[in-house]
């Protein structure tokens, strides 16, 4: 997957107002199957506009986001119908939110979260879905003894990683991460960045994961983009622009995670 | 002026209590309804003489289809004869002037609040059901606007979640009232509760089925002849609850049974619902064990 020459994602022009309040203005970058793009920068920076709108989230006020169908066709996903736009996000895309509570039914069970998307897409076999849930809570770490649990039982840490395992149970191409290790204590942390990374590599999955974490885009992204006042200021390799930053922000950005 | 124009005119209210304007509005809504099956049909739902919870959803559909010459039957549980079943036909005895029945054979109109009779029913009959909560996504997903886009794109797996959920729990779909059907292919809708039992009972019934819920002020149907497909899994199909003996009063063993308290010891039956069934089946000589389990001759 990773050597198709055609993007998987490509945004175009991408700004944002608020009224005469600046989101994000003119981002522009493509994405490739299976590549990591970490976007990095202060709150307010304009990263979390930018990923509502590549993820329909919020329609930009000019710009394009095109993605490419499971069928091959380019499509710019805000002139896509609600009903495929909808089919998109809980097939071929996925979306972890930093608090889990916003991306799992947490009166629900495990293998209930698990597999209502499964069941979304017309799986009508509980055996199989229950098999698949399981799988995927293996896949996850989470005790399997757990399946039948709701999620308003579990600890932020299993929580994070049952929100993962209920995005990717229909083996999406493209996962959108919102600060996915946020709030979470350090060795928590650790553990669930290490998971992360085997299931993306393994996966192949293609992400673009938003953080202030200059470490968690390090160990995640091939690619960063350094946002400031709604603008990117810096883009490169990961390991390029951390070791040898160019812009005097970035360098700032990158000081102030050596001095921690 | 005719005799009845002038009885009309003399009477305090108009012919079934609503004004002929709503009388229109709620038709129109019932043939949206019946033009979209089992689609939630919103209208201004009226005040009636009665609280809600006592069927004014299902009053008001009756109310304006009901005409001199049809017969109406109303049934509580099964029952002719509790006290809302009662009203209710009073209610119309008065305020429309129409013959009353407890034979589902002999209506033309039956208005019902938890049960579908156990006779079938026939072309030209209408079924009137009373529903307090006609969304069954409503638990699931209380947004109503996020549940009218779920039905908009038919997008309903989140009560296959719900079912999934009843099988890791008990094992098996424990749902047994209330129990969610697809009508026509399209729209899922809930039956108001009424046992699954009586869930196949509407699956391309004969008859015209119509809903009404006068809180939520919503009206659905089922037009005679329909699919309706309660739903389940491949490897947990829809089953109707089964009972381990037969009626004690008429020997009925393929109808819903009600347990009755017979004495302050534990002693109990098991009785038929469908108490015009039950009637019917032992004048024509069928006896349970209560009575002598007798078959009538041929
Ligand atoms: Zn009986």
């Amino acid at each position: 997957m990773i050597t198709d020459d055609q993007p998987l994602l490509t945004a175009r022009g991408i700004t944002k107002m608020y009224g005469r309040h600046v989101g994000c203005t003119d981002v522009s970058f493509d994405l490739f199957a299976g590549e990591v793009l970490a976007v990095v920068g202060e709150s307010g920076s304009g990263k979390s506009t930018l990923l509502s709108v590549l993820s329909t989230r919020l329609e930009p006020t000019a710009g394009t986001v095109c993605y490419r169908m499971r069928d091959g066709e380019m499509r710019d996903i805000y002139r896509l119908n609600e009903a495929e736009r909808r089919l998109l996000m809980r097939t071929d895309w996925g979306f972890v939110h930093q608090d889990a509570r916003e991306g799992l039914r947490m009166g629900i069970s495990a293998g209930g979260n698990v597999g209502e998307r499964l069941m979304a897409i017309g799986s009508r076999h509980y055996g199989e879905i229950r098999a698949t849930a399981l799988d995927w809570l293996g896949r996850v770490e989470i005790d399997l003894a757990r399946v039948d649990d709701a999620p308003k039982t579990f600890s932020g840490g299993m929580r994070q990683r049952l929100q993962i395992a209920r995005n990717l149970v229909t083996q999406p191409r493209l996962v959108y991460m919102d600060e996915p290790t946020g709030g979470l204590d350090v060795s928590v942390q650790a553990r669930l960045l290490d998971l992360l990374r085997g299931l993306v590599a393994d996966l192949g999955l293609a992400v673009v994961i938003v953080t202030h974490d200059l470490a968690v885009a390090r160990l995640l992204s091939h690619r960063i983009m350094v946002m400031r006042a709604g603008r990117v200021i810096e883009t490169g390799l990961t390991d390029q622009v951390l070791d040898d930053p160019r812009e005097p922000y970035t360098q700032l950005l990158v000081s102030s995670v050596l001095q921690v | 002026m005719s005799a009845n124009a002038a009885a009309e005119a003399a009477r305090p209210y108009n012919y079934a209590y609503l004004d002929e304007q709503t009388k229109r509005m709620i038709r129109r809504a019932i043939l949206k309804a019946i033009a979209i099956p089992g689609y939630q049909v919103p209208f201004a739902s009226r005040e009636m003489p009665m609280p809600y919870g006592w069927g004014t959803g299902g009053v008001q559909v009756t109310a304006s289809i009901i005409g001199p010459s049809d017969v109406l039957k109303v049934i509580d549980q099964g029952s002719d004869d509790t006290t809302n079943a009662v009203s209710i036909r009073k209610f119309f005895e008065k305020t429309a002037g129409v013959a009353v029945t407890t034979a589902t054979t002999a209506a033309s109109i039956i208005q019902t609040r938890h049960r579908i009779p156990e006779t079938p029913l026939g072309a030209g009959q209408v079924l009137v059901y009373q529903v307090p909560i006609p969304e069954p996504l409503r638990f699931l997903e209380p947004r109503e606007t996020e549940t009218r886009k779920m039905h908009a794109l038919a997008e309903y797996g989140l009560m296959h979640v719900k079912l999934y959920e009843d099988i890791a729990k008990h094992g098996r779909i424990a749902k047994t009232y209330d129990y969610p059907v697809m009508v026509g292919g399209r729209y899922l809708m809930d039956p108001s509760p009424t046992p699954k039992f009586d869930n196949p009972k509407m699956h391309r019934s004969p008859a015209l089925q119509l809903f009404g819920a006068g809180r939520e002020k919503r009206i659905y149907a089922v037009p005679p002849h329909t699919d309706v497909v309660s739903l389940d899994f491949d490897d947990h199909p829809f089953e109707v609850n089964k009972f381990d003996k037969p009626c004690a009063l008429c020997g009925a063993t393929d109808v819903y049974l009600d347990e009755v308290i017979l004495d302050d010891r534990g002693g109990r039956m098991f009785v038929c619902s469908d108490t015009d069934n039950c009637e019917t089946r032992r004048a024509d000589g069928h006896r349970g064990e209560l009575l002598g389990n007798e078959e009538p001759r041929a």
